[in-house]
């Protein structure tokens, strides 16, 4: 379990440990407040009214002559004693309310939606003194008020999370299971609900002890009992005569909640950062190293070509993985190459290399990358993004989350139209309808109106290569781009793929793990497994008598061929065993 | 043209030895904001399954096809229409009865990297059906290095978490979890489909070699007609909420007869450039 470890982590964080240490030294002492202080804090001898620390009073005398450092440790007793009861308060109502409204939702979460947002609308502070006038002057009641006042904050996050955790396949797995509702609860909801609990009450802590603070200031509080809220108010009556009292009560209550404050963060930190980030190298990018002889001697392609590309990542530790070792491949105006693997094999990897797209702590270390004859590898970002806008552009695997749900069709396609072609508005709407034309989207001045979740799967990926084309590339770079899609419509998708390289010469990079996609598009297929490229060839040769062995388990996976399985008869389990 | 399942497949009626039995199944969702009005995922499915029976259910994304899965085990309300498991009605069991019925009723899902909680290991999930059937914690654990052997995994996998596992290892943790109360009926809700290549094909033949030995049944869902086919005595094709088309393996995934079952046999691309140039123009003429 990763509670131990949680702990381990607040504890090693230098501000984490040092507001655990102060808070258990604040409570220890507290706690023995009869140990310590060997004056009883509310006995008074006037005589010694403001008197200053001596050997048998450490802290000096109040106004009314009551040792100091005896009201602050009792003092704090009821100010933390008080916190803890808002606290207890506070989870009883909200812990379980949102328990149970997270997870089953309906008419019990409406219910309680509606309450809770009626007591956060209320004014806490006007709340709390309306109960102190109607209930008395008890701080125990006061910190009740409190705990049903912050209850809410309780529900509402444990709500939160219980409903997205409801929605996990593992939770639908342990009802399929058999498990009990609250079993269910204790094994796979708790668990997540657990740390951020742990910071909302440190929050709350703090926030109940200065709301408490801050009533016994105002004079609301008890009175007779000593509290540091009511050693605050008592000192500030006394400012001119004696500035020194303000200091303990203002101390203790300062360093408390700062305490609190700090360790909340540190447990934030504990659990959310669970894995340590690679340094950033930003800048220092060194360019890449040429490739060894030996691979550039093969003749270039005229279009995208690639030699002996090694794409590493950095390693937390600052050494490098290398995921891509050496690849060499090539694309021709007017061709469609397939790059075929599965996942892990860096197909990917090298395709985001082509585009200069490769996420942060990824490089090219070596080899080289042409567009049109010229050198890619190590380009600068600025550089890059030019090539990117007109000569190379990218469709990608998931057409939904690639477009913004927040602009209409329209306002996305015409964005980089005129960004990279410098169209005016007008000039840009013609060229978006001409795009949507080009991917043969229907009625395209109703589409350009729409918002993403509008359109099917099928339509945002027409979108997006439509978007693709707008600025006319010579090279599509696809990744995966019809494996979120049904197979009708995919269809349609590479019908679209086979058009553009047929009418305009568009050469496409084609990641796919398909190879019936392939079988469908591909001029030309290259396969790659563990980072390297086993076999290129035309598709009918590696489809049709591939050389690698891996190539050959590949196809071999394959089920097209597999006969189709042959009908049931009774009992067929037993006669097999027998 | 509108075939009722009656039409489509004469051998679809009822079946009297079947396990589960699904008839003219109905579910509806609610729609999203107030008083949205209702959308109708399924509209009158029936089915049936045999002991040691596989049957396919192929359609694409929205059709229902995973809904009616997920109706069978509870996971969603059913409208109308009734469900009959092992002879007893089970669309309407209460959650006592559900949990009863786990015992002969698991679920593999698509998803394996979802469908584990990450932060419990491959033991305390193996063991979670078994503590909910009451097994005590110490004979659980004996079980589960069994149930481990069972699919192919090492038996120190217990104590590890699973994120250390790759998405076929983790597919296998699942088909182990499904198998740990010793079901009559799986549903495999898309179980290969987020997996390789060949990874897909080791756990589709782990999936045939465990209903061989134990002749537990499987209600097997999937996108991928080649999948379906390779796996399924019979298959049901699937198409907004109704079932267009029902027979065996063979006669539905080579001569379908349903308008629909064709167009989705002919868009399905083969890895063989010869028979996939066919199959596109043998569509572009049926279209």
């Amino acid at each position: 379990m990763s509670t131990g470890r949680t702990l381990r982590r607040v504890l090693r964080n230098p501000l984490g440990g040092l507001s655990a240490a102060l808070l258990l030294l604040i409570v220890a002492a507290v706690l023995l407040a009869p140990v310590i202080a060997s004056q009883d804090p509310g006995a008074s001898s006037l005589s010694e009214a403001f008197a200053g620390p001596s050997g048998d009073h450490p802290l000096g005398m109040d106004s009314a002559g009551r040792d100091i450092l005896a009201r602050i440790l009792y003092g704090g007793r009821t100010t933390l004693g008080g916190a803890l009861l808002a606290l207890a308060i506070a989870l009883a109502l909200g812990v379980p309310t949102g328990l149970v409204a997270g997870y089953r939702g309906g008419r019990f979460d409406s219910a309680a939606n509606w309450t809770v947002n009626l007591v956060m609308a209320l004014p806490a502070m006007v709340v709390l003194l309306a109960s102190r006038a109607i209930l008395g002057p008890d701080v125990h009641v006061l910190m009740i008020v409190l705990g049903v006042l912050v209850a809410p904050s309780f529900f509402r996050l444990v709500r939160g999370i219980v409903a997205n955790v409801r929605g996990e396949l593992y939770v639908d797995a342990a009802k399929v299971s058999g498990l009990s509702d609250t079993r269910i609860i204790a094994r796979h909801v708790l668990t997540v609900v657990r740390g951020p609990i742990i910071i909302q009450v440190a929050l709350v802590a703090g926030i109940a002890i200065a709301l408490q603070a801050g009533l016994e200031f105002l004079g609301v509080g008890s009175g007779s009992t000593a509290t540091w809220g009511a050693m605050l108010n008592e000192a500030f009556q006394n400012i001119q005569r004696a500035p020194r009292l303000i200091l303990w009560p203002g101390l203790a209550l300062g360093l408390t909640n700062c305490a609190l404050v700090l360790l909340a963060g540190a447990v934030r930190d504990a659990l959310e950062d669970q894995t340590p980030r690679p340094a950033r190298r930003r800048r220092a990018r060194p360019a890449p190293e040429p490739a060894e002889s030996a691979d550039s001697a093969a003749p270039r392609a005229a279009l995208l070509s690639v030699r002996g590309l090694t794409v590493a990542y950095a390693r937390p530790d600052g050494t490098d993985k290398e995921v891509v070792h050496g690849v060499d491949l090539d694309v021709r105006p007017g061709e469609i190459l397939g790059l075929v693997g599965e996942s892990g094999s860096g197909k990917t990897q090298t395709a985001f290399s082509v585009l200069g797209l490769l996420p942060e702590g990824g490089r090219v270390t070596r080899g080289s990358i042409t567009v049109n004859g010229r050198e890619t590898a190590g380009l600068r970002e600025r550089d890059h993004r030019a090539l990117r806008g007109r000569t190379l552009a990218y469709v990608p695997q998931e057409p939904m989350s690639n477009l913004d749900p927040a602009f209409t069709i329209g306002s996305q396609l015409m964005e980089p139209v005129r960004h990279h072609l410098g169209l005016g508005r007008k000039e840009a709407a013609d060229k978006a309808r001409e795009l949507l034309h080009l991917v043969e989207i229907p009625d395209p001045d109703r589409t350009l109106r729409l918002y993403p979740h509008e359109i099917s799967g099928g339509m945002a990926q027409r979108v997006l290569i439509a978007g693709a084309m707008s600025c006319d590339p010579e090279l599509l770079i696809a990744d995966e781009p019809t494996t979120a899609l049904d197979v009708r419509v995919q269809a349609e998708v590479l019908d679209l793929l086979r058009r553009l390289r047929d009418e305009r010469g568009l050469g496409v990079l084609l990641v796919t793990h398909n190879l019936g996609v392939v079988a469908d598009v591909c001029d030309r297929v290259a396969v790659m497994n563990a980072g390297r490229i086993v076999e290129t060839g035309t598709t009918e040769q590696i489809l049709g008598s591939p050389r690698d062995p891996y190539t050959r388990t590949l196809l071999a996976a394959v089920l097209d061929d597999a006969p189709a399985r042959a009908p049931w008869q009774p009992r067929e389990a037993r006669t097999v065993t027998a | 043209m509108k075939k009722t399942p009656a039409d489509a497949a004469p051998s679809d009626a009822t079946a009297p030895d079947a396990l589960l039995d699904v008839r003219d199944l109905r579910v509806r969702f609610p729609g999203k904001g107030w008083r949205a009005p209702e959308t109708e995922v399924l509209e009158g499915v029936g089915l049936f399954v045999r002991p040691g029976e596989t049957l396919g259910l192929v359609g694409e994304s929205g059709s229902g096809k995973s809904t009616i899965g997920r109706a069978v085990l509870g996971l969603v309300p059913v409208r109308s229409g009734s469900i009959t498991f092992h002879g007893e009605r089970i669309e309407h069991a209460d959650p006592r009865r559900r949990r009863a019925l786990s015992r002969d009723l698991q679920v593999i899902f698509q998803d394996p990297y979802t469908s584990l909680n990450p932060s419990r290991t491959i033991g305390d999930t193996l063991a979670e059906p078994l503590i909910g059937q009451g097994t005590g914690a110490r004979e659980a654990r004996g079980r589960v290095a069994g149930l481990l052997e069972r699919v192919h995994l090492p038996s120190d996998a217990a104590g590890r978490l699973p994120r250390e596992f790759s998405g076929g290892q983790r597919q296998r943790v699942a088909i182990a979890r499904a198998l740990a109360l010793r079901p009559r009926l799986v549903i495999c809700d898309e179980p290969v489909s987020a997996l390789d290549l060949t990874t897909q094909r080791t756990v589709l033949d782990l999936l045939l070699e465990i209903q061989r030995e134990t002749g537990v049944s499987y209600l097997f869902v999937s996108h991928d007609l080649a999948v379906v086919r390779f796996m399924s005595h019979r298959v049901s094709v699937i198409h907004r909420g109704e079932i267009v088309e029902t027979g065996d393996a063979a006669t539905v995934t080579s001569e379908p007869r349903h308008d629909y079952t064709r167009t989705l046999l002919l868009a399905s691309p083969v890895a063989d450039v010869a028979g996939q140039r066919r199959r596109r123009a043998a569509a572009g003429a049926g279209v």
